[in-house]
């Protein structure tokens, strides 16, 4: 598949946008909970409010995979079937609960609203954290299904593509939390830190079992079922077009092996071995820059992830688009 | 339940590219407005097209055979690319099976060629919308045309006539016989999309004649059989 800018940028933004926000949600419950220090209101609404832009700026990146961005509110129509639809219905309600989690904090409008149990006093803060993160998970639910909904694209019709967008997604959004925290001198850096590197270790585990599923993929259709004719040996001699087509565009990467290789390697190293090392440097040193630049190195590593999840894909289209003449 | 569809005979297909250019001349002066092209006259000519030929080489150099293959929306009978259509643009008519798009709907988010494993969608480069074979729907509907001409362009310009079309849900007509007496088979039937195109396959005609058949026993012009019989059999000896 050829890997649209646009569609890589959606994909990596929501994710980290949606992580920052299910850390602060995982703050505020660890403070209820009094495992961790309270922390201002102003810090959660803060940290809302740029996972909030980091959702926007997905937003406009998808904006710029539609022919027809005009019509883009069309696209709520089909919830049924699609899960597009479903995102496009999705992501807006997950905008407008993270909103109104970091104005509920701005404002703090944090009077208990009722009790359960003996001492667990809930605010709206709490309530919309709640809501806010199962919106969140349903999210990166609906994005990643529509990669792994195609089951033409055997590459991407696994559980794995799901696992990947959640832990990889969740886990930048931990290093985004624990840079944030470090830049303000917030204490919790070390507590962010800690979940980004657990979830960074669960993305690896979830995209080396993914890599390793592709690496032994037998692909259902050959150029054989393509056409429809028995015989071994069968060599396109010409595809209808010599300039090529919306079919040779869309569907090819156009980089050679070694690039998709390189590609590879760089993001195996910038996304898991990379930040952790620098989120542990920051845990000794106690500095405040290196989590900012583990969350750098991640977020680009994952730009470069994104880029081989598309370009690793194989469409069975492509049989029909073998060799110009 | 009616399912319209094209039988293509690769038998006699000679990829003369007919197909290609009558579809494009009918549906770009059509009613859904021009499928545009980029660079016609330049070194990388591209296009939006409903339909392309495309030529296979089988087996190795000299047994080798060519297969002349034209390629357009199979209008499956489990269309994988309508269900994933975020704004219900792409839709399969009820009732004539025909899979389309409305291009006043389509938002061109390419997610529908995605679940296409055939490639039969092509964005249109400037329209900036998703475009597909539509069986020439604008003719084969209207009423005003003659039986004759209410068939898809590119079925009335074959020469070879390697492109039949009809319903093929009804068991008696010219596209069901077709594909029930001469093999008909269905593209990447692994995928269980049911496509209602159907291909027929390339038949090798042999015919194998005797040295009898070329000459007529009774044939009254005949030399006389001048050959010296030595007694042994001849066909004259064989009981029937």
């Amino acid at each position: 598949m050829h890997p649209a800018f646009s569609v890589i940028f959606l994909t990596t933004l929501l994710g980290a946008g949606q992580g920052l926000y299910l850390a602060m949600v995982t703050g505020q419950l660890y403070a209820v909970a009094r495992f961790l220090p309270v922390q201002e209101d102003q810090f959660y609404a803060i940290g809302s409010l740029v996972a909030l832009v980091l959702l926007i700026a997905g937003l406009v990146a998808s904006f710029f995979h539609l022919g027809r961005p005009e019509r883009a509110w069309r696209a709520a129509a089909m919830w049924r079937t699609s899960w597009l639809s479903r995102e496009v219905i999705v992501l807006p309600i997950v905008m407008a609960l993270v909103f109104a989690y970091a104005v509920a904090h701005w404002m703090e409008w944090t009077t208990p609203l009722f009790q359960l149990g003996a001492a667990l006093q809930v605010d709206s803060t709490l309530l919309l954290g709640l809501l806010g993160t199962l919106a969140s998970l349903a999210l990166f639910v609906c994005t990643a299904m529509i990669y792994a909904g195609v089951k033409f694209l055997q590459e991407w019709h696994t559980p794995l593509t799901v696992s990947n967008f959640i832990f990889l997604g969740a886990a930048s959004g931990f290093m985004l939390a624990a840079a944030y925290s470090a830049y303000i001198g917030n204490p919790l850096v070390t507590f962010f830190g800690t979940w980004a590197v657990i979830l960074t270790l669960a993305g690896l585990a979830s995209r080396l079992a993914h890599l390793s599923r592709n690496a032994h993929l037998k692909h259902k259709s050959t150029v054989q079922t393509a056409i429809g004719v028995r015989h071994r040996v069968l060599f396109q001699k010409a595809q209808g077009a010599t300039g090529g087509s919306f079919n040779t565009r869309e569907f090819f990467h156009g980089q050679s092996q070694a690039v998709v290789d390189t590609v590879r390697y760089l993001y195996l190293i910038l996304v898991f071995p990379i930040p952790m090392l620098l989120i542990g440097a920051a845990y000794v040193t106690e500095s405040q820059s290196l989590p900012i630049a583990a969350f750098f190195a991640q977020f680009i590593g994952l730009l470069a992830e994104r880029w081989s999840f598309f370009a690793e894909a194989r469409h069975p289209q492509n049989l029909y688009y073998q060799s110009v003449a | 339940m009616t399912q319209l569809a094209l039988v293509i005979d690769l038998n006699v297909c000679v990829g003369c590219h007919a197909c290609v250019t009558s579809c494009k001349e009918w549906n770009t002066s059509g009613w859904a407005g021009p499928m545009v092209d980029q660079n016609p006259y330049d070194g990388s000519p591209t296009g939006t097209f409903f339909n392309r030929v495309q030529t296979f080489e089988v087996g190795t150099f000299p047994n080798t055979e060519t297969v002349h293959f034209p390629k357009s929306c199979l209008h499956c009978e489990e269309p994988p690319c309508v269900p994933v259509c975020p704004t219900g643009a792409s839709y399969k008519r009820p009732d004539n099976g025909i899979v389309l798009v409305d291009y006043d709907k389509c938002i061109g988010c390419k997610y529908c060629s995605w679940a296409c494993p055939y490639g039969a969608r092509e964005v249109d480069e400037q329209q900036k919308v998703m475009k597909k074979c539509t069986l020439c729907i604008d003719r084969i509907t209207d009423a005003k045309l003659s039986e004759r001409d209410r068939k898809p362009a590119c079925v009335l310009a074959c020469p070879t006539s390697a492109r039949l079309f009809g319903d093929v849900h009804d068991a008696d007509s010219e596209v069901s016989v077709a594909i029930r007496e001469r093999g008909g088979y269905q593209l990447m039937p692994e995928w269980g999309t049911k496509p209602a195109n159907h291909y027929l396959p390339r038949q090798k005609i042999r015919i194998h004649i005797d040295q009898d058949e070329l000459t007529r026993v009774d044939n009254p012009l005949r030399r006389e059989d001048l050959t010296d019989y030595t007694g042994e059999e001849t066909l004259d000896d064989v009981a029937w």
